[in-house]
Parts: C-alpha cells; sequence; structure tokens
C-alpha cells in the first residue's frame, strides 16, 4: 500500500501552469444563466485547444488517454485553480460512458469530439413530471417509424436544456412491456421541430432546468444508443457514473474546504469552536473523500452499488461545508456572492443523481444485504 | 399556571392567519420581490388594523402594548404566511422609539416630540420602518419601502437615507446598507434602548422563524401524501416519514421557547430567554427547509413553486437578528456572569 504522486507530479505541474495562464479572471457568469451559458461554452473551447477538457478519453476523441490516477489529480488542479464549472459535465459524465459502453463506432465518432470541444452540449432528459425517483414509471413514448423513431411527451428537469444542444433519454416504445422492459435510449437535437422547452427557475430564479415537450420528434435509428427496448439496461449500466466519483470528484471538495479555511481565518470569532469545528469536519471530510478516491480507482473490481455510498457522502459533504461557511458570514451568508451561489447549487445534491433517500435504501440493501423492502 | 394560549389569544391568531390567508399573501410577497410593494404595503395596513403594530406601541403612545405574548401569536401567523416587509424591524423600531422618547425626567424634549409623531403612525400601521443595529443587525431591511430608517451606531441614534439595496437568497428581503444622517439622540441611554429593541426584534424573529417552520412543515405532509413514486404515496417511505417526523420534534420544543421569552418580556432574564428561543427556532425552522426541499424533490427546487417562499426564507431568517452562534453565547454569557 502507497500513496505515492510522483509519478503524475510532471503531468500535474502541466495542468497547473496552463490554469494558471488561462483561468478566466473575473469568472464568467453564473453557468445557470443565459449569458454564463455562453461564456462557458466558450471556456470549454479553450480547454478543449489545449487537450484538456476530456483528459480520461481516448486521443481520436479529443482527450489523452489519462489513468484514472491523473484524471483525479487533473480535477484537483482545476478546482484549485477556481476554473469555471463546467457546462458540458451532463454529456461528459452520463453520456459519454454510455457511449463508451453502448455505442457504435460510428456514434462516438461522431458524438464525442464535438462533446469534448463543447460544440455540442447535451442535457440530460429522464425525468418526467411523475417519473422522478421512480424512473421506470416514465411515460414518453417513442413510435417505429420508417427509418427510425418518433418521440412524444414531456420531460422535466433537465439541467441546462433550455440553452443546450442535445438530449439524451429513455422513451417507452414498447407500452405492452414490463415497466423496466421496452424502454429505448435515444438522442434528439433539442432545436429541432416539435421540441418545445420552458426554462424553469431554480429556486434562485436562475433558469438552471427546462421541461420539454416533445411531438413527433424524429430520430433516426442511428441515434438509438444499444438495441431498441434494452433502455433500462443501457441506462442502469452507466447510472453508477453519476454516483460515483466522476460527476463530483474530489478535487472540488477540496478547493472548496481551503477556501473555507480561509474564510474562517479571515471571518471567524477563535472563541467559536462549534464553527471552528465544523470548518476541521469540512476538511477532513474532504481529505477523506479524496483518499476514498484513490482506494475507489486502486481497485480492479466494479464498485456497482457502493456508487451510493460516495454519492450520500459528497452531497452532505457539500451541504455541511456551504452551510459552514454562511454562518461563518452571518448576516452576510444570505447575501448574492459566490458561498451563496455555491450553497444553492449544494442544496440539489441530495435529490438529483438519485435521492439520498434512495442511496441509502441501495446501500442498505445491495450493499449491506438487509432484507428488501417490498416497493 | 396555564403555559399555553388563551381562548382570545388563540382566536386573535386565527384572525391573522384568516387574514392573510385570504389576502393572497404569496402574490404580494412575489410582488414585493419583484419591486412592487403596494400589495405587501395592502397588507402592512390590514395587518396594522387587526391590531398587530401596535402590540409593541405602549398604550400611552396610542398602541395597546407591549404585549409580547400577542406578539409572538402575531408573528407566528406573519411568518406561516411568509408576509413580506420589515415586521421585526418595525416593532423593534416602536421599542427603541419608546425607550428614547417615552414618558421620563431626563428625556430629550426634541426626541420625545419625535416619538410621540412616529409611534402612533407605527401603531395604526401609518409607518413602516426599517432599522439597522450592528454589528448583529448590520443592514436595513427594505429601506427602500420604510418611512423612517433609524440606526444605531454605538451611542448614537440617527435617522438613516436607505442605501442601495443588496440581493439576498430570499428575494423578498432587500437588506440596505443605510447611509447615516442627522443625530436623534447620543448617551448610555441609546445603548440601552438599542439593546432593549434589539431584544424585541429577536424575539419578533424566532416567533416568525417558528411560524415559517410551521408551514413548511404543513405543506411537505399534505405534498408528501399527495405525491406518489413506485405506486404509493411517496409519505408511505419510513425515511419520509422520519424526516418529517424529526421536523415537528424541533419545532415542538422550539415553539415553548419563544412563549417562555415572551412571558419574560421586560425582565432581567428576557435576554437570555429572547437568545434560546431563537437559536432553537432558528434550527427548527431550518432543518424544517432542508426537509421541506428534500422531500419536495425537484419541484421544491424551483422559483415558482410557493414553498420557495418559505424555503428561502428560512435560511435568510435562521441568520438575520443575530446567527444561532451568537444567540447561543449570550445564553452562556448570561449563565456564567453576574
Ligand atoms: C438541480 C437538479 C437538476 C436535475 N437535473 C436533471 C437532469 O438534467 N435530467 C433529469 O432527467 N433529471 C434531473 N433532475 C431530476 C432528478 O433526477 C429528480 O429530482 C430525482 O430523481 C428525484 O425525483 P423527484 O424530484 O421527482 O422526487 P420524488 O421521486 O417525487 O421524491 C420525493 C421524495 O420522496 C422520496 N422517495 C421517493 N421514493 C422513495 C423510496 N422508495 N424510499 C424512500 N424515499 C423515497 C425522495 O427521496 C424524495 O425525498 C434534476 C434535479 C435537480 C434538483
Amino acid at each position: 500500500m502507497d500513496l505515492d504522486l510522483s509519478s503524475v507530479e510532471p503531468f500535474r505541474a502541466e495542468v497547473r501552469d496552463w490554469l494558471r495562464a488561462h483561468v478566466p479572471d473575473p469568472p464568467p457568469p453564473s453557468l445557470e444563466t443565459e449569458e454564463g451559458f455562453t461564456a462557458h461554452r466558450a471556456w470549454e473551447r479553450e480547454l478543449a485547444g489545449a487537450r484538456l477538457s476530456v483528459v480520461s478519453w481516448p486521443a481520436r476523441y479529443g482527450g489523452r488517454d489519462a489513468t484514472p490516477l491523473e484524471w483525479l489529480v487533473f480535477e484537483e488542479e482545476y478546482y484549485a485553480a477556481g476554473a469555471p464549472g463546467r457546462v458540458s459535465q451532463n454529456g461528459i459524465n452520463l453520456l459519454a460512458p454510455t457511449l463508451f459502453r453502448h455505442g457504435t463506432p460510428e456514434q462516438l465518432d461522431r458524438v464525442l469530439p464535438p462533446m469534448a470541444s463543447g460544440e455540442e452540449i447535451w442535457a440530460q432528459a429522464w425525468s418526467e413530471p411523475g417519473a422522478g425517483s421512480d424512473l421506470a414509471a416514465l411515460r414518453a413514448t417513442a413510435t417505429r417509424v420508417d427509418g427510425g423513431w418518433l418521440l412524444n411527451g414531456q420531460k422535466t428537469w433537465s439541467s441546462r436544456a433550455a440553452f443546450a444542444d442535445r438530449g439524451f433519454g429513455l422513451f417507452r416504445s414498447d407500452p405492452e412491456a414490463g415497466r423496466h422492459r421496452g424502454l429505448t435510449y435515444a438522442m434528439f437535437p433539442l432545436e429541432a421541430e416539435g421540441v418545445t422547452r420552458r426554462p424553469i427557475g431554480r429556486i434562485d430564479g436562475k433558469p438552471a432546468f427546462a421541461e420539454l415537450f416533445l411531438d413527433d420528434v424524429f430520430v433516426p435509428d442511428r441515434d438509438v444508443i444499444g438495441a431498441p427496448g434494452e433502455g433500462w439496461k443501457v441506462a442502469m449500466s452507466t447510472a453508477g457514473n453519476e454516483r460515483g466519483l466522476t460527476l463530483r470528484s474530489p478535487g472540488r471538495f477540496l478547493a472548496a474546504a481551503d477556501r473555507l479555511l480561509a474564510l474562517w481565518r479571515e471571518r471567524a470569532d477563535p472563541a467559536d469552536t462549534a464553527l471552528r469545528d465544523r470548518v476541521a469536519d469540512a476538511w477532513i471530510k474532504a481529505r477523506a473523500y479524496r483518499l476514498k478516491g484513490f482506494e475507489t480507482i486502486s481497485r480492479t473490481e466494479d464498485v456497482g452499488a457502493e456508487a451510493s455510498i460516495n454519492k450520500i457522502f459528497w452531497s452532505e459533504l457539500d451541504v455541511a461545508l456551504h452551510e459552514t461557511a454562511l454562518d461563518l458570514l452571518g448576516p452576510d451568508g444570505e447575501l448574492d456572492g459566490d458561498w451563496l451561489e455555491g450553497y444553492v447549487f449544494s442544496l440539489a445534491g441530495p435529490i438529483y443523481a438519485g435521492t439520498n433517500e434512495i442511496q441509502r435504501n441501495v446501500v442498505a440493501e445491495r450493499v449491506l444485504g438487509l432484507p428488501r423492502d417490498r416497493s | 399556571m396555564k403555559f399555553v394560549l388563551d381562548a382570545e389569544q388563540r382566536l386573535f391568531g386565527e384572525t391573522l392567519d384568516k387574514l392573510l390567508a385570504g389576502a393572497g399573501t404569496p402574490g404580494a410577497v412575489r410582488a414585493w420581490s419583484a419591486g412592487e410593494p403596494e400589495p405587501g404595503l395592502a397588507l402592512w395596513r390590514s395587518l396594522a388594523g387587526a391590531g398587530v403594530f401596535a402590540l409593541a406601541v405602549p398604550e400611552s403612545a396610542g398602541g395597546a402594548g407591549p404585549l409580547p405574548v400577542e406578539l409572538v401569536t402575531a408573528f407566528h401567523e406573519l411568518g406561516r404566511h411568509a408576509a413580506p416587509g420589515p415586521l421585526a424591524e418595525t416593532v423593534a423600531a416602536a421599542v427603541l422609539l419608546d425607550r428614547l422618547g417615552g414618558p421620563g425626567e431626563d428625556r430629550d424634549r426634541g426626541f420625545t416630540e419625535f416619538a410621540a409623531g412616529w409611534l402612533p403612525r407605527i401603531a395604526g400601521g401609518a409607518a413602516v420602518v426599517s432599522l439597522a443595529l450592528p454589528p448583529a443587525v448590520p443592514y436595513a431591511l427594505d429601506a427602500g419601502v420604510a418611512d423612517l430608517v433609524l440606526v444605531v451606531d454605538g451611542d448614537e441614534l440617527r435617522e438613516a437615507a436607505p442605501g442601495t439595496p443588496m440581493t439576498s437568497l430570499d428575494p423578498a428581503r432587500r437588506l440596505c446598507r443605510p447611509a447615516p444622517g442627522a443625530v436623534l439622540a447620543t448617551g448610555p441611554e441609546v445603548r440601552r434602548a438599542a439593546a432593549a429593541a434589539y431584544g424585541m426584534g429577536v424575539l419578533a424573529c424566532a416567533a416568525q422563524l417558528v411560524g415559517v417552520g410551521r408551514r413548511l412543515l404543513e405543506v411537505t405532509v399534505e405534498y408528501a401524501a399527495a405525491r406518489r413514486q413506485f405506486g404509493r404515496p411517496v409519505g408511505e417511505f419510513q425515511a419520509v416519514k422520519h424526516h418529517l417526523a424529526d421536523v415537528l420534534v424541533g419545532l415542538e420544543y422550539a415553539r415553548p421557547l419563544v412563549h417562555g421569552a415572551a412571558l419574560s418580556y421586560g425582565s432581567p432574564d428576557f435576554p437570555r430567554d429572547a437568545s434560546a428561543g431563537k437559536a432553537a427556532a432558528s434550527e427548527a425552522a431550518y432543518a424544517a427547509a432542508r426537509i421541506a426541499l428534500q422531500v419536495h424533490g425537484a419541484i421544491g427546487y424551483t422559483d415558482e413553486y410557493d414553498p420557495s417562499l418559505w424555503i428561502r426564507k428560512a435560511r435568510a431568517l435562521h441568520s438575520a437578528w443575530g446567527s444561532p452562534a451568537d444567540h447561543r453565547a449570550r445564553v452562556i454569557a448570561s449563565l456564567t456572569t453576574g
């Protein structure tokens, strides 16, 4: 057992130097606004120009074939540098892993390079008004037509779909089949005829997600991922990515814990040991998440349901860390600023990517082996 | 001994509940947030008509107070309905004005007249007042719509210009850093009056928080019973039930602390008791907001769905009028000195 990172130091140095020279200052406007979206797209292009947008991907799609360790190090440097949030995250973290596992070579060649460069930004269109935690209750349909499928129905909570270019989601293609069967995984354009998008303001009013109404949207066969009717399996085989390390890497929390420490130094009343303890806890937990990340990438077996442990941990750490910051700010905590933006963002963590109640069920039943609930 | 609201006090709460429910308060809150204060100000006048602001103004100055138990009953309902405006600020200002300008030998004549002019207007709803009591209350809430803005700086009380508003997590709260103007009063008495005003603001804010938490619990229980996933109401899942039960436990032990503080109003224990109530109310209401959000899922995270009005307010009020840490420190200080 070792924790020797020397082999990745040259890579770390390269990333650090590049970021130091390129991270925009002042930072672009919030990712969750139209102007922020445009600015973040431009940033993705710049990252891609240095082949830093998707370091872990194969070179032919715009990556560097980086090892998981190099990827973790990239993320550490990225967030330590205060670099902008990733507007391409749902494509890179959710769709790409699905394509790597189930996509055809033609799909990989066609979809991945513009995803890596920020030219095409993807929105996840899984949830529906009646299908949140119970995703298999989804009702939007895919109907077979000559050469492809017609999509119909309503999707919702699709992050940044108001401004994104394309969506990926699950559609019921065989209404006769059981809940988890007869679903088809399809990619579709958001600009297409038949697509109506309604931006939805998140709790601070920023249009962070959107409702999508699909009315006979045509999707050619080449935009179906995996076999028609096998969409559930396709989606679930990589859903763990959302709960595992990729969606929220340790680097993000290490950087946030460092910023919290700086805030504490600047603002804290040293006599307030309760706040001191919470700052220390944020740092300890960020370190725990980092080390756990090293452990995860060192293992060879699939982490499977254990990804749920990760999701609970990072999302609760994120909320606690930001609450501590707001408490340190006292009466200034409610005022607009980076900490408040981070706090608002953190509040959604225990909800998306499978709520933490669902994750706890998964951990209890599938990791600990407790008897299954009848639901 | 009967440590519960009496029939008249309960009726007062119910009357305000009906008034606020019938007045389309969420619409007034959204208008207030959008910079259209008129519906909120109309609501303010109705609340005054029901006697809310008079509770903090002594009879000698045209009010009916101080009636702290009735006052926390009122603020509980104001919180339950997310009523907008500098509510706690106005009742705190009434205490400040009364302390400095009420009857007494050493009173400054000019200030007595000043106070005698404003207090009846506060009681009658004709004056919206904001104030800043730094360091715990550094900004004047909604100073832009206030008829009078006061700032205490150490031994000095000044009238102030509203200053530029800043954006809060709760868009119905416009926090302003007031620009101090003419000195209205000076001397150690200002400090003492400011401390009394702070106590009133803390008490009102604590009651408001309990009301905010209550409403969040009510709407979330309702939602959990109606929202179906996996073929059943999500309220059937134990994880959801336990979350909501915990919220109730928190609120049930915050409310008596707030009522207890109302009863010790005017006694030497009041600052300690108000702080105990505020610390507990902040934590309980904020926990209610976190769980309300979690149990609503994504729809709770939207601006357009009304629970957001309370979710945002709970967080803002949590640290307004002193953070829980400030109030815990005050409790300990009062228990370990003197
Ligand atoms: C900021 C944000 C961004 C999002 N982005 C996207 C996106 O890009 N694309 C997309 O498709 N979706 C997105 N979502 C939607 C997200 O996936 C859903 O919110 C999530 O699946 C929960 O569904 P729901 O909101 O309908 O809550 P519900 O499923 O209605 O859950 C309500 C409550 O019941 C609880 N509950 C439900 N079932 C159980 C159970 N079996 N046991 C115990 N408790 C249970 C939940 O934990 C929750 O507390 C986003 C959500 C948010 C908040």
